[in-house]
């Protein structure tokens, strides 16, 4: 069924969308959930398991005490009440990467509750509340063999890795998102990234997107402008970077606003973003008829932390993100709008450990929110998805301060760096990227340009040194790039004066 | 020489201790007898007579170097078919899991080892322990040793019929609702139900987490006692486990002193609806009591009269969510749809389930899976935990007055095979008196009595102790044991006619 889309401006003179998010955060503990099985990303598939994670008739859960102690952490970066007594329920369906055909989770009773944070949006601060925060275990993984989508239909076998199941999460949701309905896609996308920092700042997560280890869904629905009644809510999912979930966002405004423009009505179901066409496509249908036969998990003891434990764990949060920023801006002496463009390109962080490597603040500014802000766009990717680390940043930059490399050829590093060529060092070499220092090699070629613009190599001469700068364009010319341009200027006007 | 088979496991643990006999001879007479009657009484699922002796063996070699070994090593055990144990199929007398054999031990299986017991075998059991008469086991009945032609209890009918057939001086149980208890009174055994959390439910095949309970099934008490101690104490690998140290259950069998002792008579559990001859020997045993020195009276817990509805939705409940987990994905019995062609992973669970899963077994996941259901939890779930909290709240209070309290165990003597299986509901009631201590998570303890007179089978009095205070069951279980044979001049179980024997 081809669905028509009703333009994101249009959609909005006649709707106003209801939004709503869920982040699962896979935290970074050694162990999982409920059993000792190592979390390892990446491992062979079904070696991180045991009798317990497995379900084998007659294994037990015990809770991971570090992961109580990370959603506590979390909890209190959110601003929310950490539960004096909780407790784990049960989640009830049958489904083959989830071994027990239940998932431990929680339901009525969240570890935290009622919070907030405050996101910004254009140099706008928009306040969006927290629900809850709740502890949970993750589902294996089903690998579809077959077919040409991936997806189960039409594949001609499955098969279950149980290494991530068990992995814990938190999942934060929101309540309904207030904002202006022309901010609500900037806002999501916002909301996830401030979420992904402070969570990051932790240290209590990968909070890698990409790797699923932060994952966000987008609850969306529409209702007429005036009206006070709640549309039908699509949930998507498989949105796997901050930029996805603004166009998730917008995507599904436009087509929920085309089928109730068509006088239709939306499916309460499941969708997943399409990160090449940045679509939606229909998953499983979701109804009231979903009866998850929630009850407290009888297996596992009540949680309940202490008060004075929940104060200890207060004093290690990391200062707020607000006064981060404020210090950081101090810091480095950024203005306004650097520091409005660094938060916009989700770059803070990368900034600052580009700094930590050793890199001045102005050029770590200028390779994150020029270069790599511009590859992030042109590729459709996160920033810090792209396959260069704050390290590299650093080390490339230390190769120009050196004066091995300049801005130019670092470009040429960066590609072989993402490449997988090797260190930022190994690439210099491997392409033969260095500047020519040899002043024998520079100045025969000093030489050839002079003997090549008799008339430039007068007027320098004559002192008029801006001219200087078409003598040295042919040298670097000559040097294909590869000759330090200050160096070269020198050479030029030794001989000339 | 003396016929090993009849030996008690502490009469065992000290011959074995002076060295006058051997695990190994101990091992291969209980596999002999084994042998000889398990034809006719069918206690074991399955029997492990090379792995047993293997075990009395290195045990008898171990003794000879005098190394320090545990009071009960080289005393066999039969063990009931819902605990995992390594290398040995575990069933739970269901054709879902048959084959199945488990890669880990559960902890009391773990603790069993590690003391040096030969496992001779894994007994029968009603599927996944849901009923009351082993009838429910996929693998056909256990027969009472007493009278062939009638049941042994259940769900643990194998390890009392397997103990009460001098097949096996110990046996491991379990008890989620009186199915250690109920067979102990059926086969004229000892059956006891540690506290809750007392005894490490790891590797315990549940059927209701937040009910069941490994406990000791034995021909005395204090060889109840010198089981309970191996296998109780703390499980880091199970959360709802006790951090306390054990009760000194063996030293309180041995003391065995009723004088001053307050006991309680529950109203509620007895009288009308209890077999007469059930009644008259539970009243003559607590007579004994009484002029023993004990203070008796008679007490009431009117919440008494909701425990076996909360209980029949409780149960079914947790059990239709622990069960979930059998869905011929990752081991068991996997059964294709017929006329299916490339059949999807749920309709292969479907199938599966319905081909694995014996009739009790679906009306109980029916039955909990309706009680979970929204829009209905409040009214069943909700409700019988509340009854479970009034319950607890009342028997405390109960408590005060009194240290332990006594019932018959069950209403009636061993019925006839096949007699109330279409009547789920009437067998359901034959647990009316064990099914609160499950609920109230409080230890039980089943004591033969006597035999009745109306059909010469044995009677149960069952002791209910406060949370913790297992060591209270003990104490006055072995008075009134003494009390009893002193009377009879002997065990009840002399008494009971002797089986034909297969060569």
């Amino acid at each position: 069924m081809t669905e028509t889309l009703v333009p994101f401006d249009e959609a909005l003179t006649r709707y106003d969308p209801v939004m709503g998010l869920e982040i699962h955060i896979e935290l970074n503990t050694a162990t999982k959930m409920f059993c000792g099985c190592p979390t390892d990303f990446g491992a062979e598939p079904n070696t991180q398991v045991c009798p317990v994670c497995l379900a084998l008739p007659g294994a037990l859960p015990v809770v991971n005490a570090k992961a109580v102690e990370s959603a506590i952490r979390m909890g209190l970066a959110l601003n929310c009440k950490i539960a004096e007594w909780c407790r784990f329920a049960r989640k009830n369906y049958f489904y083959p990467d989830m071994p027990k055909n239940f998932q431990t989770s929680q339901y009525d009773e969240p570890i935290a509750f009622d919070g907030w944070v405050d996101v910004e949006v254009d140099g706008e601060t928009f306040r969006i509340e927290i629900e809850r925060a709740h502890m949970e275990e993750d589902t294996g993984k089903a690998l579809h063999v077959g077919g040409s989508t991936g997806r189960i239909h039409g594949a001609d076998f499955s098969l279950v890795d149980y290494n991530r199941a068990g992995i814990p999460l938190i999942e934060i949701v929101t309540r309904t998102i207030e904002v202006p309905p022309e901010k609500a896609p900037a806002v999501a996308r916002a909301y996830v990234s401030y979420v992904r920092d402070l969570i990051g700042g932790l240290g209590v997560s990968d909070v890698r997107m990409d790797q699923g280890s932060l994952r966000a869904d987008v609850n969306l629905s529409l209702k007429p402008k005036g009206s006070t009644v709640l549309g039908t809510r699509s949930e998507t999912k498989n949105v796997n970077s901050f930029r996805s979930v603004e166009r998730a966002v917008r995507f599904e405004i436009s087509r929920h606003a085309g089928i109730l423009d068509a006088g239709g009505a939306v499916l309460q179901e499941t969708r997943h973003f399409q990160e090449d066409s940045g679509t939606t496509l229909s998953g499983r249908e979701k109804s009231d008829a979903d009866d998850y036969r929630y009850f407290p998990e009888p297996d596992l003891a009540p949680v309940s932390p202490s008060r004075e434990w929940v104060e200890e764990l207060r004093a290690t949060l990391p200062e707020p993100p607000a006064v981060r920023r404020a210090r950081l801006q101090a810091d480095w002496g950024f203005s306004d709008l650097d520091m409005r463009d660094t938060i916009g390109a989700g770059a803070l962080d990368l900034i600052v450990a580009t700094v930590e490597a050793g890199t001045t603040p102005q050029a770590a500014k200028k390779w994150w929110l020029g270069e790599m802000a511009r590859r992030s766009n042109e590729a459709g990717q996160d920033i810090d998805a792209l396959g260069i680390t704050p390290q590299q940043v650093a080390e490339i930059q230390a190769l120009i301060d050196a004066g091995r490399i300049n801005d130019k050829l670092a470009r040429s590093v960066f590609d072989g760096v993402i490449a997988g060529e090797g260190t930022a060092e190994e690439v210099v070499v491997s392409r033969q990227l260095e500047v020519v220092s040899d002043d024998g090699a520079l100045g025969a070629a000093v030489d050839r340009a002079i003997e090549g613009d008799p008339d430039a190599a007068a007027k320098v001469r004559a002192g008029n040194l801006g001219v200087a700068g078409a003598l040295i364009g042919a040298v670097m010319k000559e040097m294909r790039g590869q000759a330090d341009a200050g160096r070269v200027r020198e050479l030029i006007l030794e001989k000339l004066s | 020489m003396t016929d090993l088979t009849r030996k008690t496991a502490d009469e065992l643990a000290q011959a074995l201790s002076a060295k006058e006999i051997s695990s190994v001879e101990v091992t291969q007479a209980l596999v002999d007898r084994i042998g000889a009657v398990d034809g006719a009484i069918h206690a074991f699922l399955h029997v492990d007579a090379e792995g047993a002796l293997a075990t009395a063996a290195d045990v008898d070699e171990r003794r000879a170097r005098n190394e320090q070994l545990s009071y009960l090593a080289g005393v066999p055990i039969a063990v009931k078919d819902v605990l995992a144990t390594k290398g040995l199929p575990t069933t739970c007398g269901s054709k879902i899991l048959e084959g199945w054999i488990p890669p880990y031990d559960a902890t009391v299986t773990a603790k069993i080892k590690a003391a040096g017991l030969p496992i001779l075998g894994k007994t029968n059991m009603d599927e996944f322990a849901m009923g009351s008469s082993t009838e429910h086991s996929a693998y056909g009945p256990t027969h009472n040793p007493w009278d062939t032609t009638r049941i042994p209890g259940g769900s643990g009918g194998g390890s009392a019929a397997a103990v009460a057939a001098f097949e096996a001086p110990l046996a491991i149980g379990t008890d989620t609702g009186g199915s250690i208890r109920q067979p102990g009174a059926l086969t004229g055994t000892v059956g006891v139900k540690p506290t809750y959390g007392g005894v490490s439910r790891y590797g315990l095949v549940a059927m209701a987490s937040s009910l069941d309970q490994a406990g000791p099934v034995t021909r005395t008490v204090l060889d109840a006692a010198l089981l309970h101690e191996l296998i109780a104490g703390h499980d880091p690998m199970d959360s709802t486990s006790i951090p306390d140290a054990v009760p000194a259950v063996v030293a309180a069998a041995r003391r065995a002193d009723v004088k001053g002792l307050r006991i309680g008579i529950v109203k509620e559990l007895g009288g009308e609806g209890f077999q007469p001859g059930v009644q008259a020997r539970f009243t003559e045993a607590v007579d004994l009591l009484t002029a023993a020195g004990a203070e008796v009276v008679e007490v009431s817990i009117p919440s008494l009269q909701h425990a076996l509805g909360a209980y029949y939705l409780v149960m079914p409940s947790e059990a239709s969510s622990n069960l979930a987990k059998f869905d011929a994905m990752r081991y068991g019995v996997r059964v294709p749809p017929t006329g299916v062609d490339d059949p999807s992973a749920e309709q292969v669970m479907a199938s599966s389930r319905d081909a694995g899963f014996g009739d009790e077994v679906k009306r109980r996941i029916i039955l909990g899976t309706y009680a979970l259901s929204s829009g209905y939890y409040d009214a069943y779930y909700g409700s019988a935990q509340k009854v479970r909290t009034i319950l607890a709240r009342d028997f405390a209070s109960t408590f005060a007055d009194v240290d332990v309290l006594v019932s018959p165990t069950s209403p009636t003597t061993a019925y006839r095979l096949g007699e109330k299986l279409d009547d789920p509901l009437a067998m359901y009631l034959g647990d009316v008196a064990t099914i609160p201590a499950n609920l109230v998570g409080i230890p039980g303890l089943s004591l033969p009595v006597g035999l009745a007179d109306e059909d010469g089978l044995p009677v149960g009095l069952q002791f209910l102790a406060p949370q913790k205070a297992d060591d209270r069951l003990y104490n006055a279980a072995a008075a009134l044991e003494r009390l009893l044979e002193e009377k009879w001049g002997g065990t009840l179980l002399s008494t009971a006619p002797e089986l034909e024997t297969v060569r």
